[in-house]
């Protein structure tokens, strides 16, 4: 198996230090928001607009971070250093890893 | 943007038994702090954290709403997102440092933007510190304490400077920072004293002088302000106040001479007050002159005072003594004397040879 979609430890710092039960409101905040963050990176793609397609990697990069979701994180990090996608490839595969991200979120904090 | 709502389950203790990172309310708990952040997460987390830190928490979503918050409202820290919608952190930072209200809030960025530049250029645009994201607890208490304890240390030294300088001098060294050294200004300096000071502390107790000297100086100094004089100097039962700097005053003279006259009111007044009491009358002498001189900054960088030097100070020292001889309380050099217009009813006295002039000098009474 590989690395976990969350890493444990950070998850259970956040936890520790925000409560558990912020947490979980925390992440029901982060599934709201993410999807747009992807919608709005594939508009930027579509638009050719480099800085929108930037800020929406950021803040995703940022928020996956926070949660422990170290691979979500690094693949939005490339797309927010590596200027604008050429295709939807790598937004796609972003979505894939977002799925599974959710997934284990919601099965972390029993929602 | 409301206030991080105190009632929201997140305002209940770190759940788990174990001590939290963040350690509970510290020394500087209880301040209040402006968090911008456009990402809703972040934004909340931060929030917790600092709550939990037992400090009062509001919330921007981006730059243009948190300089206005700024501006409506008092916050003793800004945590600052680089990266936002309508206005970014750097223009933030831009707009703090040209507002003087706003210049000395300390800021913490938090970012997760990538690049030692972005750091530098934060710092170098006058942000306290800089936190990436994800932020750590530990580090994030550690920085908000430090930064609230400097500014905590930066407010005492304004009340200080306040206090002991005059609102003028305190605002010009807010502006232009403290430096030595002085600029070429024209002026003018005015000198009083209390005549015979010591025969009359001989016959109080020194309680009673120091009450008598602080009634004199609140006297002195409203009359003095009130014209729009700074008082830079106060020594024993004398005290010197300058004209014209370091602020411009349209009517140097003038004012300077309104001031005397209603110094003299106002000791006639307490005078009054002390023969009813059988107390000794309070007599002062004040000497007047202008021209042209360097104000500035003199001492050391670790003490300094607000001060001017020239002639006309000099002048306006010996012309204070001379209403001993003169008989006349206050008295005027030519500068002076030629800028007054009919308002002040002047008496020419001649030419009088003052000690340490070598010259003689026109010398002029003015009628209290």
């Amino acid at each position: 198996m590989a690395e976990p979609v969350i890493d444990p430890a950070t998850f259970a710092e956040l936890q520790d230090t925000a409560g558990a039960e912020f947490v979980g409101d925390l992440v029901a905040t982060f599934l709201e928001e993410a999807p747009q963050m992807l919608a709005e990176l594939r508009a930027a793609q579509s638009a050719a607009s480099a800085d929108r397609f930037r800020r929406a990697a950021h803040s995703l990069k940022s928020n996956a971070n926070t949660f422990g979701a170290l691979r979500l994180g690094e693949m939005a990090r490339r797309l927010e250093l590596g200027g604008l996608a050429v295709d939807t490839g790598p937004i796609d595969a972003l979505q894939a890893e977002y799925d599974r991200v959710a997934a284990a979120l919601q099965e972390l904090t029993g929602g | 943007m409301a206030e991080f709502d105190p009632n929201a389950p997140a305002a209940s203790p770190p759940h788990g038994g174990a001590p939290s990172a963040w350690g509970g309310p510290a020394a500087t708990a209880g301040s209040r702090l402006l968090v911008a952040d456009d990402n809703k997460v972040n934004r909340l987390l931060l929030g917790r954290s600092l709550e939990v830190l037992g400090h009062r928490v509001a919330m921007a979503e981006n730059g243009r709403v948190a300089l206005e918050m700024l501006r409506r409202e008092r916050y003793d820290l800004l945590l600052l997102d680089m990266e936002m919608p309508e206005m970014t952190g750097f223009e933030v930072l831009e707009q703090m440092v040209a507002d003087l209200q706003l210049r000395d809030l300390p800021v913490i960025v938090t970012s997760s933007l990538e690049g030692v530049a972005h750091v530098a250029r934060c710092i170098e645009l006058g942000a306290d510190d800089y936190l990436p994201k994800p932020v750590n607890p530990v580090l994030l208490k550690a920085r908000i304490n430090s930064s609230l304890e400097k500014k905590r240390l930066r407010d005492q030294q304004k009340e200080l400077v306040r206090r002991f300088a005059t609102s003028e001098v305190a605002e010009d060294l807010q502006r232009s920072g403290f430096a030595l050294g002085g600029k070429r200004i024209r002026g003018t300096v005015m000198f009083c004293d209390i005549r015979g000071f010591t025969s009359i502390t001989e016959q109080q107790t020194p309680e009673e002088t120091i009450e008598l000297l602080n009634t004199f100086y609140t006297l002195m100094f409203d009359a003095i302000t009130g014209a729009g004089g700074v008082v830079n100097q106060m020594v024993g039962d004398g005290l010197m106040s300058i004209f014209g700097a370091p602020l411009p005053l349209a009517d140097a003279c003038g004012s300077a001479v309104r001031a005397a006259r209603e110094m003299i009111e106002l000791i006639e007044m307490l005078n009054v007050e002390r023969q009813a009491g059988g107390r000794m009358p309070l007599k002062i002498g004040i000497g007047i002159a202008t021209g042209d001189m360097i104000a500035g900054y003199t001492g050391t960088h670790a003490r300094a005072t607000y001060t001017c030097i020239g002639d006309a100070v000099n002048l306006a020292a010996r012309l204070e003594a001379h209403t001993k001889v003169a008989g006349r309380p206050i008295l005027v050099d030519g500068d002076t004397a030629c800028s007054l217009d009919d308002a002040h009813a002047l008496e020419a006295l001649g030419a009088v040879q003052l000690k340490g002039k070598a010259a003689t000098v026109e010398v002029f009474a003015v009628s209290a």
